[in-house]
């Protein structure tokens, strides 16, 4: 047997740069530097997927965000003048709703780890766990199995979503159909 | 001394990955290896590129650096690691920087999962196939950090044009993936797979490279992906983002020296990536030709000298060309280093053809020699093609590729699961269109 490659190091490794990535994400004035911070997030929460024993997901996380989502990011980013945004001094008038939200996922947070009367948290007892090399095909039988596909009806209604907004940027960007 | 020999037996008799057996120091002895053999490769294509798109206009290319330019790259190599490493001014120094390397370390990575054979693959991945078209591509972003660090225009005009083109032609090959890897699963009751090595057994079971199966499916499936490879991978005719007479050289303009060698080092890798995503998936990974047809001790035997029979082909070459070199006295160390050459290849040869090596070596040989295949398209697009337009790349990907794509996809799966369609979908159909027409008159 391999030894576990989910240490709590691998953990806090990644949770550690997703973090200062994300911080970099809204500190950093370029907003090239912005996107290639972002870029790095996603790519350690994918390291996380894949402690999770969820290599199917690790993979889409890699090929839909960082490979495609972000490039077209700094595709739009590069059009835009970066002089002018260096010169703007930065500006937040969100930050009451930004703390709102912060404050109540904390408690959120903590209202979920901490312990209730009954002497046990919130979280399910043990956990699911699939065998790493039927990650896939697991995904394949929750989503299209004739007789167990539970997630087939959210699937379509999700994809269904996203063509409206591909409609929907056709008809803005074309004026002539 | 005794335990090391018995370790390395035991390993070579192993019918196992080093990634599936957990042994840290054999996947780091393969990774190595896999190193090595990709830099070799990358030197021999850059020769060769040079002698065929030469031969190819009828010049004679490279003659001068050893016997038949031989000597040319490492040449090449040399200058690159001595030149000025220049940085423009008012460029983003700590992109520019890294840009290269995220290029280098995208077309390396996915060398991970490339299976060279059932056991000579550094490992296995459940998920390989979207690992490989996952890693490679984030080169693009190296490729568009590149163009725009540099802080000058045809570099950012590169970078732009490269970035439109990779994700546009990513779907069309995405497309064709998924209609191979339908094909993986045997009707209804076989479960697919995405491992890169198991969609290799998958056609040795099913006893077809897939590239013949549901004919004329397979074939399109190949023709929309390797059209598509070659405009991931920048190459002619597709090779806008670095067109020479358009953009001096595209997204590395401003890049000199040991960094622009990086980004040649990732172009010919990720050229050989995807030319072995496209073995694996069509052409049957390390399979010998004519599994089926030509079966029989006798014919194994055959094709398991083939490899030994080539490298002493290519020996035979050089003192052919050994023969013929001028007598004069100013090329005896040319026409001695030709005959060592060849002498170095002759030897290779007979190694090949003792039964261990041979065994062990020959699902190695026939993968290489298919992707050098590919390795020699690429040439030969680069040599014939015109480059295309962009208003013209644009449109083979998204209104020729994409559709016949998306339509392969539906009649690949409707084909795959033909028996349950018949019985649950159209004789359904059929019945209830028959009673509902029996009511009504």
């Amino acid at each position: 047997m391999n030894p576990p490659v989910a240490t709590p190091f691998f953990f806090y490794l990644l949770a550690g740069i997703m973090i200062v990535g994300g911080i970099a994400v809204i500190t950093r004035k370029n907003a090239v530097h912005s996107a290639l911070a972002l870029i790095t997030t996603l790519l350690a929460q994918a390291g996380l997927y894949l402690m999770l024993y969820a290599p199917f997901v690790a993979g889409v996380q890699i090929i839909l965000y960082a490979g495609g989502i972000m490039v077209l990011f700094l595709f739009v980013i590069m059009l835009i003048s970066i002089e002018r945004t260096q010169k703007e001094r930065q500006f937040n008038k969100q930050w009451i709703v930004g703390i709102a939200a912060a404050a109540t996922l904390g408690v959120l947070l903590i209202g979920v780890y901490t312990t209730t009367s009954q002497g046990h948290t919130l979280f399910i007892e043990g956990r699911m766990s699939y065998a790493e090399s039927q990650n896939t095909q697991s995904i394949a039988t929750l989503l299209f199995d004739r007789f167990g596909g539970t997630y087939m009806f959210a699937f379509e209604i999700a994809s269904l979503l996203l063509l409206v907004a591909i409609i929907g940027a056709v008809v803005m960007a074309k004026k002539r159909i | 001394m005794h335990d090391l020999i018995q370790y390395i037996e035991s390993y070579l008799s192993s019918d196992r990955t080093p990634g599936a057996a957990g042994n840290f120091f054999w996947a780091f002895v393969y990774i190595l290896l896999v190193f090595l053999g990709l830099s070799v490769a990358v030197i021999a294509m850059n020769w060769l590129e040079r002698k065929i798109l030469a031969h190819m206009q009828v010049r004679l290319g490279p003659m001068r650096v050893g016997p038949h330019g031989l000597l040319q790259p490492i040449a090449d190599a040399i200058k690159l690691l001595l030149k000025e490493d220049i940085i423009p001014a008012e460029a983003d120094a700590t992109i520019f920087w890294i840009a290269p390397f995220i290029v280098v370390l995208a077309a390396f990575t996915v060398f991970v999962v490339v299976p060279f054979g059932p056991t000579h693959a550094i490992t296995d991945m459940n998920i390989g196939i979207l690992f490989m078209l996952g890693v490679s591509s984030l080169s693009v972003l190296g490729v568009v950090m590149a163009g725009w660090a540099s802080n000058s225009h045809y570099p950012l005009i590169g970078a732009l044009r490269s970035s439109a083109q990779m994700v546009s032609y990513e779907v069309a090959m995405g497309l064709a993936v998924v209609s191979a890897i339908m094909m993986t699963s045997l009707n209804a009751e076989g479960q697919g797979t995405l491992s890169m090595i198991g969609i290799v057994q998958a056609q040795q079971e099913q006893g077809i490279w897939f590239i013949f199966k549901f004919f004329p499916l397979g074939v399109i499936a190949f023709v929309i992906f390797a059209i598509a490879m070659v405009a991931e991978t920048n190459r002619a005719p597709f090779d806008l983002p670095e067109a020479e007479s358009e953009l001096t050289a595209g997204f590395h303009t401003e890049y000199s020296g040991f960094r622009w060698s990086l980004f040649f080092l990732a172009e010919y890798s990720a050229m050989i990536a995807v030319s072995s995503i496209a073995v694996t998936l069509w052409l049957g990974g390390w399979l010998r030709p004519f599994p089926n047809a030509l079966t029989g001790d006798t014919w194994n035997l055959v094709f398991s000298l083939v490899p030994g029979a080539t490298f002493l082909f290519l020996a035979a070459m050089c003192f052919y060309s050994t023969v013929r070199m001028p007598k004069h006295p100013l090329f005896r160390i040319q026409t001695i280093g030709l005959a060592g050459f060849g002498v170095v290849l002759a030897l290779i040869g007979l190694v090949m053809f003792l039964p261990l090596v041979r065994e062990r070596v020959q699902d190695i040989f026939w993968f290489s020699a298919k992707v050098a295949g590919f390795m020699y398209l690429y040439i030969w697009y680069r040599g014939t093609f015109p480059r295309y337009r962009f208003d013209q790349l644009m449109k083979v990907g998204w209104k020729v590729l994409l559709p016949t794509g998306l339509a392969l996809l539906i009649v690949t799966a409707f084909v795959e699961m033909r028996t349950q369609v018949w019985a649950e979908v159209i004789i359904p159909m059929w019945l209830g269109i028959v009673d509902l027409l029996r009511r009504i008159f």
